[in-house]
């Protein structure tokens, strides 16, 4: 009797085995098969994004790969290592495209992705993720409206500190009436960004990229 | 050649999971704020419970009772990820936009509900039917709920269309009702339950027409004109 039940349980669990090895034999192909697509079209989006951020007479390296991977700080909002890209022109480091999120929008994380040159001039900013309201605070997004726009050719030098807010609030932004959370989460992200740059100016740019296998 | 019509119709009209079973809600909801959303996502589940209707009817009799569950969900997630490789692969706009609900279409109790209750006791070509049929009935009714929403919430339809086709498809784009201000309820999670609950009415509504016509009870009775759905058909 037990000697039977041990078997049936032995050749159910064979079965099981049997089946989760073809699972993962097709799950496996697919994987190889798909993977340089994949690693393609990604690395494309982002070169498209970039190219929206940064005009291309900026750099003429490959930004793609130039890369370093920077810690979670609080000046950037992010809880983990983050990756920067960097432009250089003829050698000389011209710009930097780093990831912030900002964690006090209406509905909680908005994430941007902002390139900046090196002399401390935003060239753009786009919001990547976002769950603020649809129809009132989604006008972040380029696609709605172009409000982010307002950042471009900013800087510490040619701004001043109080002038970071909505024109509410006493600062330079426009802002829509009703929905003035959000922009004031992606201001003070952008202005706070803008903080960090100038605080790891140096190191930024000079950190050898990893080499080898990148992780995206 | 009957018993295919039967599953078509079973599965488009008379059966369908969106308005008759009430399954695979959770998608249906959170999908279906624009037409081309909606009708994507149903795509992709109607491809997964056709693939998933294939591959377990040839099996079915090799499969231990006891532990069909597991294999089934096995085969139903295999079948999900492949596809969302290949749309990760051809269709990044698209895949970044359906985001979560691709492998979520795994756990969408449809696709287990058909294998179990249908591609595990019928043979192949019935099996691949029915999923095709089940998963088309709900592109439907995410296609109209979405093209409803769109509508209502932003007077457009066929917005995004550029991401599941190609930048060549930007113009397609209609502007049903020009300069509107857009109509927030729609667009968000309530508007799908409203919608989904006159696309239920206008079901119904349909069906007990039928019902009463075939049974020639009372010809004379004036069709209620609802005027709420202009899908009913």
């Amino acid at each position: 009797m037990r000697n039977t039940l041990a078997r049936a349980s032995f050749r159910t669990a064979v079965n099981l085995l049997f089946f989760s090895v073809i699972g993962t034999f097709v799950l496996a192909s697919t994987h190889l098969l798909t993977e340089e697509t994949i690693k393609q079209t990604e690395e494309g989006e982002k070169l498209k994004l970039i190219a929206q951020l940064l005009p291309a007479e900026l750099y003429d390296n490959d930004i793609i790969q130039d890369t370093q991977e920077i810690a979670a700080d609080p000046l950037l909002g992010t809880s983990g290592t983050t990756v920067v890209h960097r432009a250089r022109l003829h050698g000389e480091p011209s710009a930097v495209v780093l990831e912030a999120i900002a964690p006090d929008g209406y509905s909680g994380k908005i994430s941007i992705i902002l390139a900046i040159r090196a002399n401390g001039e935003v060239t753009g900013v786009r919001v990547v993720n976002h769950h603020e309201t649809p129809g009132l605070g989604d006008y972040i997004e380029l696609a709605k409206s172009a409000w982010i726009k307002n950042f471009d050719g900013k800087s510490h030098a040619n701004r001043p500190e109080p002038e970071w807010k909505v024109k509410k609030d006493g600062g330079q932004f426009d802002y829509m009436a009703g929905a003035t959370i959000t922009p004031r989460a992606v201001i003070k992200a952008t202005h706070k960004a803008l903080n960090y740059f100038e605080a790891h100016r140096d190191t930024l740019f000079t950190v050898a990229a990893p080499a080898g296998e990148k992780k995206s | 050649m009957s018993a295919y019509k039967d599953i078509l119709y079973n599965g488009i009209w008379k059966q369908n999971t969106g308005l008759v079973q009430l399954l695979g809600l959770c998608p249906l909801l959170a999908v279906s704020s624009t037409l081309v959303n909606g009708v994507s996502l149903g795509l992709a589940t109607a491809l997964v419970m056709t693939l998933s209707g294939a591959a377990v009817s040839p099996i079915r009799n090799y499969i231990p009772n006891e532990i069909r569950i597991p294999v089934y969900i096995l085969i139903v997630a295999v079948l999900v990820t492949v596809v969302q490789y290949l749309m990760n692969a051809y269709m990044y706009g698209l895949y970044v936009v359906l985001g979560i609900f691709i492998p979520l279409i795994v756990t969408n109790c449809i696709v287990l509900a058909r294998v179990e209750a249908f591609a595990a006791k019928n043979p192949v070509g019935h099996a691949a039917l029915d999923g095709f049929a089940m998963g088309l009935g709900l592109t439907l009714v995410l296609g109209v709920l979405g093209a409803l929403r769109e509508v209502i919430g932003k007077g457009t339809l066929f917005s995004g269309i550029d991401l599941a086709l190609g930048d060549w498809a930007h113009g397609w784009v209609l502007h049903v009702i020009p300069d509107y201000k857009g109509f927030l309820v729609a667009i968000l999670p309530p508007g799908a339950f409203i919608g989904l609950a006159f696309l239920i009415a206008a079901k119904n509504w349909h069906s007990l027409r039928t019902a009463r016509k075939a049974q020639g009870a009372d010809a004379t009775v004036a069709p209620v004109e609802g005027g709420c759905s202009p899908t009913a058909h």
